[in-house]
C-alpha cells in the first residue's frame, strides 16, 4: 500500500546551522513492525532534502505507515578522540547516505592484527542500527571492542534517534553484586570519557571504580560518555573492585541511570545531594528502571554532600532509602559554597566532617571522606589518612591509582589495634564460656560496644589478609 | 649478488639463510652448542715509520681522513652510537661518501637513530648497500619494506664485538666521533661539549679496523686522559666544530615512569625478587634506561637500604639514580656500557668506582667469559613472548623491524632474566603463540612479569617452588596469553611476505631467525 503524508514542519530549518538536514520518519510505538523490518523501514525513511527544498510541501511516499513523526538531525555524526597523544580510543565519524552501501574506512594502529575483527564489529553494529547507506570513518589508536562499539554507536544516535542498543556481553566478572556493608576504603575516580585510563584500573586493587559522568567530563562529549560507561560496566572487567558510577547532578542525572542501571552497576555516587528528596527522587527512577528490564541485583547509593545545606540535612539524606550504603563529602565545591578555600589541615571543613561522619554512623551506613587532590606527595596523602580514620571516616576517594595503596594501608587497622582487638573478643568468648555477663580484660571492664569494635577490627584484618581467618584456632 | 640464498631450518625452527650478502653464514645450532675453531682475526701490521713521530696525526676535514683513508666502493664503514640521537657524525660520513660518488658501502653502526633517518636516500642511491646493525625507528621501516639493497643483518653488542673479533666484519674504515682527543688520536667521553661518559662501543672499530679516524669537537694537546680509546690504534684526527647534540646525547629517555601501570610492573618484579631471595646482601643487577626498569632499580635500592644490604656491582647504562645508589653505599661498583645523563657522566669522570666497560669485557661471548653471566638479576624488556617464553625484542607483531638488539641476547645469561612487560600494547597482547621474530630462547628467560600476573619459565622449578603461598599473582604463561586475549580478542596473523630482508645473528655469530618483508 502505497501512502502519501504531508508533514508539517515544527520549527524551522535553518541551512546556517545543518549542512545537510535529514528528515527522519520515526514509526511509533504501537505502530512497529517486527524489528528486523522496522530497522529497514526506518532507514529507507531517511531523505536529505535538496537545497531548494520548501520544506512544508515537501511529501513523502512509503509503504504501510500510518503514524510518524518529524525529526531534524544532521547527518554526520562524530565521537570518540584522535590525535598523536590518543591511545586505547578511537574517533568515529558516521555519515547517513541515501545509496551507495556501507564504505568502511578504517585507519587503525593495530590494523595488521585487528582489522578484520574491527570490520567485522562496524558492520554489526551497522545491521543492528539497519543502517545500509552510510560511510563510516575510523581512526583508530589501539581501541577495544567495548570502546569502538560505543564510539561507534553514539556516533549513530547523533544522526539517527532509534530507541535501540547495540549490548556487547556482560562478562562473568560484572555479574558480581555488591554488599550494603562492603569495604568501601579506597574509590577511584576515572573520568567517564577516558578509556585509557579505564582498562588497567581493576588492577590497582581499589575497593570502588567510578566512571565518572560528572565533572571530569564536558558538556558536549557527556553524550558519548554514557555509551562508554555502559559498555565498561558490561564489558571491562574491574577485577572485583565494586563497579561504581557518578551521574550527574539531579534533575540531569536521572537521565543516566537507563545506561547504569540495567547494566550492572553496583553503586551510584549522586553529586551535590542536597536534601532527602534527592535521593528518593533517583530511587524512583532506579525502581522504574529495574522493574522494565528485570533488575534484581541491588543498586547501593552514595550521595555525596558538597554544600551547606547538604551538611545541614546529612542525616536525613543518610537515612533516606534502604539502599544508601554510604554518605561521602566532596570539599572542593563545599569549601567554595561556604565562602572560603580548602586547607591543608583542614579547619574549615572540621564541622562538615564531623557531620558527615555523625550522620552516617547513625544512619547506620559508611562515612566516605573526600578525595586527596595532590598526588606526588604520598606522605601528605598518608598523614591525610591518618587524620581521616581518626575523624571517624571509613574510606577516602583517589584520583590516581598511585594513591590507593596509602589509603588501604592507613585505614587497615595497625598491628597494635588488631593484637588489642584479638584480646578484647578472646575475652569476651571467655567470659561467653563462662556464662559471665561482664567482660573484662587486665582488671577493666569492656562494654559491648568496645566488643563490636574489636570484631569488626578482626574482620576487616582477616579480610585485607592481615589475619589468618583461623586465628583464633592458632590462639588456642 | 643475490641478497640472500640457501635458506635452512635451525636449531629453533626458524628458515634462515646461510649465504648472506655472498658470504656463508651457520645457522643456530643451540645455546652453547657452536664453538668456532681457528684464530681471532688479526688487523694489518703497522709501522711507526708510517705516522708522524710528532704524534701529530691531524687532518683538515673529514673528508680528507676519509679520502686518505682509502674510501671506495664495497668497503665497511664503522661508527658508534654513544651520542645516540645527537649524532652528527655518521651522516657526514656517507655526505661526503655519496657527494666522491662512492657506492655499494656496508655501514657497520653499533645501532641506529632516527636522526640518521637523512641516510635514506643514500639507501635509496646505492651509496650504502645496507647497514649490518641495529635499525630503529624510520630506518627499520625502510628496510621492513624491503628497500634495502642488501640485506640487514642485525647483531647484540656483544655479537657486534664477536663478528669483528671473528673477523665475520671487517672494518676498513672507522670513525670513532670523540667528545674528547688529542692529536694522537687517544680519546674519550668524559670531557667535553659532547661529554658521553666513555667509548666502548668504539673500542672492536678501535682495534680491528684497516683505518681508524678520530673526530672530535674538543681537541686537547696530548696526553688526552683518560684513554679510553688508544691512540695508538689510530690514523687521522679531525677537529670539527661540533661532533653531536648534548641535549640529545643525554636523552630525556631516562625518567621513572610516572605511569601507575608500569609502576605497579616494577613494584611486582621487585617483590618477585625479594620473596625468591635473588635480592641478597652482595647480589648484583642490571636493568635498562626505560621507565619500568628504572624504577625497579629504585625498589631494589628500597630492599637494600631496608635490610641494610649492599650490591656488589650493578651492570649499567647509568642514569642519576644508579649514581646516587653508589654514592649512598648501596652499591660497591657501577660496571658501565653507556652513560643515559649528565649524573653518569659526571660520576664515571670522578669516581673510581664507576667504572666503564666495553662489549668485550660485558658481553663478548667468544671470549673466556663475560660479566654478563655472573649477573644475579637482569631485567630487560620484549616486544612479544610466546609461550615457550622465546621472546623477540626487535621486530612489533605487525612485523615491522623498529627496535635494536643492544646488549639484550648477551644479558639473557643472568643467573635470573626477568621480562617485565605490559600483558597488552594497544590491544596487542604481548604473549603469543609464536614471536614474529626469535631474537632469545626460551630457555634462558626464566620469568615474565605482567601488571595482571608473573608467569615463571617451568624450567626454574627453584623459583616456583619459592614462590608457593607467596601472596603474589603467579600464573603459568597460558593463563596470561588467554587473559590478554580476552581482553583484547585474538589477533589475526600478520601479512609477512616469504621475502626476507634482514637476519637476527644470535651472540655466537650464528642465525637465529629471519626478518620477513611487510607486505
Amino acid at each position: 500500500m502505497q501512502v502519501e503524508r504531508k508533514f508539517q514542519c515544527s520549527e524551522p530549518v535553518s541551512k546556517d546551522k545543518y549542512n545537510q538536514v535529514a528528515v527522519t520518519i520515526i514509526l511509533s510505538r504501537q505502530d512497529r513492525r517486527p524489528t528486523t523490518e522496522f530497522g529497514k523501514i526506518y532507514l529507507h525513511n531517511i531523505y536529505f532534502l535538496p537545497d531548494n527544498l520548501d520544506f512544508n510541501q515537501t511529501a513523502f511516499n512509503f509503504a504501510s505507515i500510518t503514524k510518524a513523526k518529524t525529526t531534524f538531525m544532521k547527518t554526520i555524526g562524530k565521537a570518540g578522540n584522535r590525535g598523536q597523544e590518543v591511545r586505547s580510543d578511537c574517533y568515529v565519524e558516521t555519515e547517513l547516505k541515501l545509496s551507495g552501501g556501507i564504505l568502511l574506512d578504517i585507519n587503525s594502529k593495530v590494523k595488521a592484527l585487528f582489522g578484520k575483527s574491527i570490520e567485522k564489529l562496524t558492520l554489526n553494529i551497522l545491521r543492528t542500527f539497519a543502517i545500509e547507506n552510510a560511510r563510516i570513518i575510523i581512526e583508530d589508536a589501539g581501541a577495544l571492542d567495548f570502546v569502538i562499539a560505543a564510539r561507534i554507536e553514539a556516533a549513530v544516535k547523533k544522526v539517527m534517534d532509534i530507541d535501540r542498543d547495540y549490548l556487547l556481553p556482560v562478562i562473568d566478572d560484572n555479574l558480581s553484586v555488591s554488599k550494603k556493608d562492603d569495604f568501601r576504603f579506597s574509590r577511584l575516580y576515572l573520568p567517564g570519557n577516558s578509556p585509557k585510563l579505564m582498562i588497567n584500573a581493576g588492577v590497582h586493587s581499589p575497593n570502588g571504580i567510578i566512571l565518572d559522568l560528572e565533572d571530569s567530563v564536558s558538556p558536549e562529549r557527556k553524550f558519548e560518555a554514557r555509551f562508554l560507561v555502559r559498555n565498561a560496566l558490561r564489558n571491562l572487567s574491574f577485577y572485583g573492585a565494586e563497579r561504581m558510577v557518578r551521574i550527574n547532578q539531579i534533575p540531569k542525572g536521572l537521565d543516566d541511570l537507563e545506561f547504569v542501571v540495567p547494566h550492572h552497576v553496583n553503586l551510584i555516587l549522586i553529586p551535590k545531594c542536597e536534601k532527602a528528596d534527592d535521593v528518593h527522587v533517583v530511587n524512583n527512577k532506579i525502581d522504574s528502571i529495574k522493574k522494565k528490564h528485570n533488575v534484581d541485583y541491588p543498586v547501593w547509593l552514595m550521595p555525596i554532600i558538597e554544600s551547606a545545606l547538604g551538611i545541614i540535612n546529612a542525616y536525613q539524606i543518610a537515612s533516606a532509602a534502604d539502599n544508601v550504603a554510604a554518605l561521602a563529602i566532596g570539599l572542593e565545591d563545599y569549601t567554595a559554597d561556604i565562602g572560603t578555600r580548602r586547607t591543608n589541615k583542614g579547619n574549615e571543613s572540621f564541622f562538615a566532617r564531623s557531620m558527615v561522619v555523625n550522620a552516617a554512623r547513625a544512619a547506620g551506613i559508611q562515612p566516605i571522606d573526600s578525595v586527596f587532590s595532590d598526588v606526588s606527595d604520598m606522605e601528605a596523602l598518608a598523614k591525610s589518612v591518618k587524620a581521616s580514620k581518626a575523624l571517624g571516616f571509613d574510606g577516602m576517594g583517589c584520583i590516581h591509582p598511585r594513591q590507593i595503596k596509602v589509603i588501604r594501608e592507613n585505614f587497615a587497622p595497625a598491628e597494635a589495634e588488631i593484637e588489642k582487638a584479638k584480646k578484647i573478643v578472646l575475652a569476651f568468648k571467655d567470659a561467653e564460656a563462662k556464662g559471665l555477663g561482664v567482660v573484662s580484660l587486665e582488671s577493666k571492664m569492656i562494654d559491648p560496644p568496645v566488643v563490636k569494635r574489636a570484631e569488626k577490627t578482626i574482620q576487616m584484618a582477616m579480610d585485607m589478609g592481615k589475619l589468618d581467618t583461623d586465628w583464633m584456632e592458632l590462639e588456642d | 649478488m643475490k641478497k640472500y640464498d640457501k635458506l635452512i631450518k635451525n636449531a629453533v625452527g626458524r628458515v634462515v639463510p646461510t649465504i648472506i650478502n655472498g658470504e656463508g653464514h651457520i645457522p643456530f645450532q643451540g645455546v652453547g652448542k657452536y664453538k668456532p675453531a681457528g684464530r681471532k682475526y688479526g688487523p694489518k701490521i703497522a709501522s711507526c715509520a708510517d705516522y708522524p713521530v710528532d704524534g701529530n696525526k691531524t687532518v683538515e676535514s673529514l673528508k680528507e681522513a676519509l679520502i686518505k683513508a682509502g674510501l671506495k666502493d664495497g668497503m665497511t664503514i664503522s661508527t658508534h652510537h654513544h651520542f645516540r640521537n645527537g649524532d652528527l657524525i655518521a651522516n657526514q660520513v656517507f655526505d661526503i661518501a655519496h657527494e666522491l660518488s662512492i657506492k655499494g658501502l656496508r655501514w657497520y653502526p653499533s645501532a641506529s637513530f632516527p636522526c640518521q633517518e637523512h641516510l635514506i636516500p643514500y639507501l635509496e642511491d646505492g651509496t650504502i648497500n645496507r647497514i649490518e646493525g641495529s635499525m630503529n625507528g624510520p630506518l627499520g621501516r625502510f628496510a621492513s619494506e624491503g628497500k634495502m639493497k642488501g640485506l640487514g643483518v642485525l647483531r647484540s653488542h656483544g655479537g657486534r664485538y664477536q663478528a669483528v673479533q671473528d673477523g665475520e666484519v671487517q672494518i676498513d674504515i672507522a670513525v670513532i666521533a670523540a667528545p674528547t682527543a688529542d692529536p694522537f688520536g687517544n680519546a674519550n667521553g668524559v670531557y667535553g661539549d659532547a661529554a658521553c661518559g666513555l667509548l666502548g662501543f668504539a673500542l672492536a672499530d678501535s682495534q680491528y679496523a684497516d683505518k681508524v679516524v678520530v673526530v672530535t669537537d674538543h681537541l686537547v694537546p696530548f696526553p688526552a686522559i683518560p684513554w679510553q680509546i688508544h691512540g695508538n690504534y689510530v690514523d687521522y684526527v679531525v677537529k670539527v666544530d661540533k661532533v653531536g647534540i648534548p641535549e640529545k646525547i643525554i636523552s630525556g629517555t631516562t625518567k621513572i615512569a610516572k605511569s601507575p601501570d608500569r609502576l605497579l610492573i616494577a613494584e611486582l618484579t621487585a617483590r618477585f625478587c625479594e620473596k625468591t631471595g635473588l635480592i641478597y646482601d652482595g647480589f648484583s643487577y642490571q636493568a635498562g634506561a626505560g621507565g619500568t626498569a628504572l624504577s625497579i632499580g629504585n625498589y631494589f635500592g628500597d630492599i637494600l637500604r631496608k635490610n641494610g644490604w649492599k650490591a656488589r656491582f650493578i651492570r649499567a647504562g647509568s642514569n642519576k639514580y644508579a649514581v646516587e645508589m653508589l654514592e649512598e653505599g648501596l652499591v660497591d661498583y657501577i660496571l658501565d656500557g653507556q652513560t643515559f645523563d649528565l649524573d653518569g657522566v659526571r660520576s664515571m669522570r670522578e669516581n673510581p668506582n664507576h667504572v666503564n666497560t666495553s662489549p668485550f669485557t660485558s658481553y663478548n661471548y667468544h671470549g673466556k667469559g663475560n660479566f654478563a653471566s655472573m649477573i644475579d638479576v637482569v631485567v630487560l624488556g620484549a616486544t612479544e613472548v610466546d609461550v615457550n617464553f622465546n621472546a623477540n625484542v626487535v621486530t612489533h607483531s605487525d612485523g615491522y623491524l623498529l627496535h635494536g638488539i643492544g646488549g639484550w641476547q648477551n644479558c639473557l645469561f643472568a643467573k635470573t632474566t626477568i621480562l617485565p612487560i605490559p600483558l597488552f600494547r594497544d590491544r596487542i597482547p604481548v604473549i603469543r603463540d609464536e614471536v614474529t621474530t626469535l631474537c632469545g630462547p626460551g630457555e634462558l628467560i626464566d620469568v615474565i612479569v605482567t601488571e595482571r600476573g608473573i608467569a615463571i619459565n617451568p624450567l626454574r622449578q627453584d623459583l616456583m617452588e619459592k614462590t608457593k603461598n607467596s601472596g603474589l599473582p603467579i600464573k603459568t604463561i597460558k593463563e596470561l596469553k588467554e587473559e590478554a586475549e580476552a581482553i583484547c580478542g585474538v589477533p589475526e596473523k600478520p601479512k609477512l611476505s616469504d621475502e626476507i630482508i634482514a637476519v637476527i645473528k644470535w651472540v655466537d655469530g650464528t642465525v637465529i631467525d629471519s626478518v620477513r618483508k611487510v607486505e
